[in-house]
């Protein structure tokens, strides 16, 4: 396995899916805002699609299915974006913050 | 006893097409890593938005590499071009003015188990993802977007409907959220 020849293996992209992984829990775990949350969770959705492609070029019998469950996440992760921002506006008109220890009226 | 899955196993030199290649994946993957450093530790949450945008670019870049142009030019429409806008467009109306450099409480401890929780799922994934023995089965059919648009359209054309419906019920969810409270 070369330096320059990464391109064509599979663990590369597996790899680059788990750092993905990684950074999204990190982000969703330390950040303090909800929509640093949201932006967390998008990276966590991209390496499930990053793994979904790579084994589909890699292993996969038909090429074409793992593209099409990549769209499926894409379109998925396009309606929770849009929920999510309308709920972060909600929150935000009761509440006049965004950030998650000041939304605690029941003290959880 | 464990087999490496590589399509070609050529040690190419900087020079010719192959290694130019390599260097652009190398510079994509730096994309990556890049973009999603700025997107996790910046403590604005506008340049976090403009890290995540950057992050998804490279991944447009990785599904080039992975020979999916199709899939990389709907990254770059639907993640780069509307889900980052979205978010950056919540920022501007829902961040008080201050409120991006939020009052420390009790994150003292949240920042280093979250690394810690970060990079043990990282590792653990990455172990997995290198050790494991994938079985590679033998490629029938192909990937071009006539082949793709066929079977999105007869095998999965019930998928197909439900996430148009997830859609509409997501965007018309949406806009009552956001409407309630208005006056």
């Amino acid at each position: 396995m070369h330096l320059l020849n990464l391109y064509n293996c599979l663990d590369t992209y597996l790899v680059i899916g788990a750092l993905l992984f990684g950074f999204g829990v990190y982000g969703l775990v330390a950040r303090r805002t909800i929509i640093g949350m949201l932006i967390s969770s998008e990276l966590v959705l991209a390496a499930a699609s990053v793994n979904f492609m790579a084994f589909n070029r890699f292993t996969a019998p038909d090429p074409a299915i793992g593209q099409i469950f990549t769209i499926f996440i894409m379109a998925i992760a396009a309606a929770e974006a849009a929920i999510a921002v309308s709920i972060v506006i909600a929150v935000y008109r009761n509440y006049k913050s965004i950030d998650t220890e000041d939304i605690v009226d029941l003290h959880g | 006893m464990h087999a490496i899955i590589c399509q070609t196993s050529a040690n190419p030199s900087l020079f010719s097409a192959e290694g130019f290649v390599g260097l652009i994946f190398l510079l994509t993957i730096g994309l990556i890593i890049t973009g999603a450093l700025v997107a996790t530790c910046a403590r604005r949450l506008v340049r976090s938005i403009a890290g995540l945008a950057l992050c998804f670019t490279g991944v447009a870049g990785i599904y080039y590499f992975l020979l999916a142009p199709f899939v990389a030019m709907m990254q770059m429409l639907i993640y780069v071009g509307a889900v980052s806008i979205l978010i950056a467009f919540a920022i501007m109306m829902a961040t008080p003015e201050e409120g991006d450099l939020p009052s420390r409480r009790i994150s003292a401890l949240a920042g280093p188990l979250g690394f810690a929780t970060g990079s043990l799922i990282f590792a653990a994934l990455a172990l997995l993802g290198t050790r494991t023995n994938w079985q590679v089965f033998p490629r029938e059919g192909s990937a071009d977007m006539k082949h793709i648009g066929t079977i999105l359209l007869t095998g999965h054309s019930l998928v197909f409907e439900l996430i148009s419906i997830v859609l509409l019920i997501a965007i018309i969810g949406a806009l009552v959220l956001a409407r309630r409270g208005r006056n």
